[in-house]
């Protein structure tokens, strides 16, 4: 029961970490804010529960960050992975709020682990949750819980009421039956469209069907939509997608962090037909994940195979899968069900065309081949060393870029015009942010910091707007 | 060498598997930065990893992939099977393994051996003042429980080294440096350190993080342990000084064993009350009783003991002395077949996480 007869001052659509850091703000302030949650509690979060930390800028070393990380040098990293596809302005403010987040999150019992060996080389510009995004968002939740926060769980949003640009109230969907949540502020934050697989169909044809998700299923994308049916103005590449490579074996929803596969630039890659497509040492894996997605998603029937030999095992980060392990060529093919004769001539070819060089794992080394389409030009070593393993590859769906366009106070635009009443924070729009490319940690900066705007933005909207 | 593997310990490996792609938790404890050094899991592994775990909880609510997800990944409860398993596994001599898998029915039977040996022990029930010897004659309670002592070490002892050969295989050669991993280790156990090594407390359920287990554990083991050296100092003022009990209220034995004893209330009795309103998901049920059974023998132990104290000059000392002198008999003998033993291997597996700390540069 969602209490209909309330008349909250906040109601936060989602139940990710951008809409815990509105409702949290928000709730602070004083404002009666209820949280409305797609997801059943032990699913709840989105695809926050799956993260592992944020991007700051920070001047000096900090008790979670080493070194220093400036805000300009934020500011080129998030121009060079967009290729300027960034609204400038509301990236200044996010990068400058940034350096502030870790302790702002911390005031609700958000824990950050010291900086460690083990958090991949982004102990200087990222600071990570400790036990991660799931641990986060528990410790958000329990927060909320605290300052009176109503949360609805197993709660769809599946209509919005907005006249004249303005909110009034939200259909939602819940197991007791469809109830109507009246506030006099809404933010959105409830992700974008990547779990909606009737959406990515739309725009990827039959290919859509071999995608995996990496994250939530519950971002279907229902409030996005019902926000650009209302005339809501968008923004981001509609067509796009942030995909890495995942293993193929993984769940089709909710597999996160555990699915992904780091063998690529110590092998070659295959597709259905035993032929290589990509230059798999193109540059550090880092860099280059996440364009195996789509290089995948190209591929007859969206599947391709990572494969190594003896030589590569045990140099790249375990697999939650075991790898398909054969002694020949010929029984690797039969296993895979790729024709035998291509993938041996395949992979004969690239041991004819490897150069000298010494193998360095850690540095742009100098092992190449030559006169291959294509080649590789980075840790090219024979395949020649039983056992050979592989590990089957398909797109792996991290979010989409669509989202709805925002101000500086998180507002949305509607047909031209800021709503006074309906903020969005999150991937809903972070595409305002991130129109392309991805660089680690930024999705969840830009929910925080927005969350944080829509929180304060929205309860101070509710307070002038005083009691009905 | 692969081999074979039991449910539980197959469940540990998968879960170690998934845990070491993730590494989410690595922050938390030791045992995942143990398993970050591994890349397979075999029965050594796994042993002791679970030996490590101290239980705290926090990698069960951080986990993506806890139930009821598909991946059904819950570290603390399997690993806690494991450690079970891993005790009977030890267990001298091996029949006696049964032992940990009916914790109420050891517990019964050595309950029973006491009794018997107690009541045999005795020579009257009438006496006249605090004496207890008149009851049980001071050399046949050295000889008994002398005894029981050498049988308990023994025992210890040999689960000990079947530990050391599982998780030690190659036991790295001695060097100058293991005095001060031994120092290490010591101050783990002695500040159960992994128990709040985040700075915070572990959890009792999500996000409720609270000092009671830590506590309640140290007033138990330091409750244990100064009931110990009262016996010890008792056992001096006797054997070298000649001094015969009863000794003054104000005596060193009766004052450690009066602190000790109300440790060894508290401790136990909040730790029962704490076992009722954990959250059940992670602790497998198998170390749920051993802890109860354990739990409740100290309890039985340190209030039969005050109450002797109390009750010392009374005509009911006979009997409450026969009583006392069962349970603690009972006690011993399940030393080597109950939760007891978690501090043995906990104990061992800390000491090893200390050297390879040093060796990996954790």
């Amino acid at each position: 029961m969602l209490n209909v007869n309330v008349q909250y001052d906040v109601a936060v659509l989602g139940g990710g970490n951008a809409a815990l850091c509105a409702a949290l703000t928000a709730a602070e302030r004083g404002a009666r804010v209820i949280i409305v949650e797609r997801a059943p509690r032990e699913f709840r979060g989105g695809n926050s529960r799956h993260t592992r930390n944020l991007r700051c800028s920070h001047a000096a070393p900090t008790d979670v960050l080493t070194d220093a990380y400036s805000e300009d040098e934020f500011m080129a990293d998030l121009m060079r992975v967009t290729g300027g596809a960034t609204d400038q302005l509301l990236a200044r403010m996010m990068v400058r709020a940034s350096a502030d987040v870790p302790r702002r999150m911390c005031r609700f019992g958000v824990r950050f682990q010291p900086p460690l060996r083990g958090t991949l080389h982004l102990g200087r510009t990222n600071a990570f949750f400790l036990g991660g995004g799931k641990a986060l968002m528990n410790s958000a939740y329990a927060a909320a819980e605290r300052l009176g926060v109503r949360i609805a769980y197993d709660a769809e949003v599946v209509g919005l009421c907005i006249r004249n640009g303005r909110f009034e109230s939200a259909e939602v969907r819940t197991p007791h039956g469809t109830e109507s949540i009246r506030a006099r502020t809404v933010v959105l934050a409830a992700g974008g469209f990547e779990s909606n697989l009737e959406w990515l169909a739309e725009i990827w044809g039959e290919a859509a069907s071999n995608f995996i998700i990496r994250g939530t299923p519950y971002n279907t994308g229902t409030v996005l939509r019902l926000m650009l049916d209302a005339g809501a103005e968008p923004v981001g590449d509609p067509s796009q997608c942030h995909a890495v490579a995942v293993d193929a074996r993984a769940p089709k929803f909710d597999g996160g962090i555990v699915t992904r596969l780091d063998s690529v630039p110590l092998g070659i890659v295959v597709n259905k037909h035993g032929d290589r497509f990509y230059d798999e040492g193109e540059d550090y894996w880092p860099k280059r994940y996440a364009i195996w997605g789509r290089l995948v998603a190209q591929q007859p029937d969206q599947i391709a195979y990572s494969i190594v030999d003896a030589k590569a095992i045990g140099r790249f980060m375990p697999s939650v899968f075991p790898p398909i392990a054969a002694d020949s060529f010929r029984d690797l093919a039969s296993t895979l069900g790729v024709p035998s004769g291509t993938l041996s001539a395949t992979i004969e070819r690239f041991n004819a065309a490897v150069r000298p060089g010494t193998f360095d794992h850690q540095t742009l080394d100098d092992c190449r081949t030559e006169g291959l389409v294509p080649n590789k030009t980075h840790w090219a070593q024979r395949v020649d060393t039983p056992p050979f393993h592989a590990y089957p590859l398909r797109p792996g769906i991290t979010f989409t870029y669509l989202g709805v366009k925002v101000d500086e106070h998180a507002r949305v635009l509607i047909k031209g015009d800021v709503a006074e009443n309906i903020f969005a924070a999150g991937e809903i729009m972070a595409g305002n942010i991130l129109g392309r490319g991805y660089v680690a940690g930024v999705g969840m900066t830009i929910g925080t910091v927005f969350g944080d705007i829509a929180g304060r933005e929205s309860s101070e909207m509710a307070v002038k707007t005083g009691p009905p | 060498m692969t081999e074979a593997l039991t449910d539980a310990l197959r469940k540990a490996e998968h879960e170690m598997v998934v845990c070491n792609a993730c590494r989410y938790c690595e922050a938390y404890c030791p045992v995942f930065q143990a398993m970050e050094q591994r890349v397979t899991f075999q029965r050594a592994d796994l042993t002791y990893l679970a030996n490590l775990c101290h239980n705290c909880g926090e990698c069960l609510y951080a986990c993506q992939y806890a139930p009821p997800h598909e991946f059904n990944i819950d570290v603390p409860r399997t690993l806690s099977r494991v450690r079970v398993e891993s005790y009977e596994s030890f267990a001298w001599p091996s029949f006696a393994a049964v032992a940990f898998r009916r914790p109420w029915v050891t517990t019964l039977v050595a309950l029973a051996i006491g009794v018997s040996i107690s009541l045999a022990a005795a020579r009257t029930f009438q006496v006249r003042d605090a004496n207890f010897y008149e009851v049980v004659p001071h050399n046949l309670m050295v000889t008994l429980f002398g005894a029981a002592g050498l049988f308990v070490a023994v025992s210890l002892a040999v689960g000990h080294r079947r530990f050391l050969a599982i998780a030690n295989p190659k036991d790295p050669r001695r060097s100058g440096q293991d005095a001060a991993y031994a120092g290490r280790a010591t101050v783990d156990v002695l500040t159960l350190k992994h128990l709040h090594a985040t700075g915070e407390d572990c959890v009792d359920a999500e996000e409720q993080r609270r000092p009671w287990r830590r506590w309640l554990h140290h007033c138990t083991f330091y409750g244990f342990a100064l009931c110990f050296a009262s016996t010890t100092v008792a056992a001096i003022y006797h054997l070298v000084f000649g001094w015969i009990a009863p000794y003054a209220y104000t005596s060193l034995p009766v004052v450690l064993g009066t602190v000790g004893g109300f440790g060894l209330v508290v401790g136990p009795a909040g730790l029962l009350v704490l076992d009722r309103r954990r959250d059940a998901a992670l602790t497998h049920t198998s170390e749920r009783s051993l802890g109860v059974a354990f739990l409740t023998m100290l309890l039985l132990t340190s209030v039969t003991g005050l109450l002797l104290l109390v009750l010392r000059e009374r005509p009911v000392m006979p009997a409450l002395l026969v009583v006392h002198l069962a349970i603690v008999l009972a006690l011993f003998l399940t030393f080597p077949y109950g939760k007891f033993v978690h501090g043995i291997y906990r104990g061992a597996a800390l000491l090893k996480f200390r050297r390879e700390e040093e060796q990996f540069g954790l």
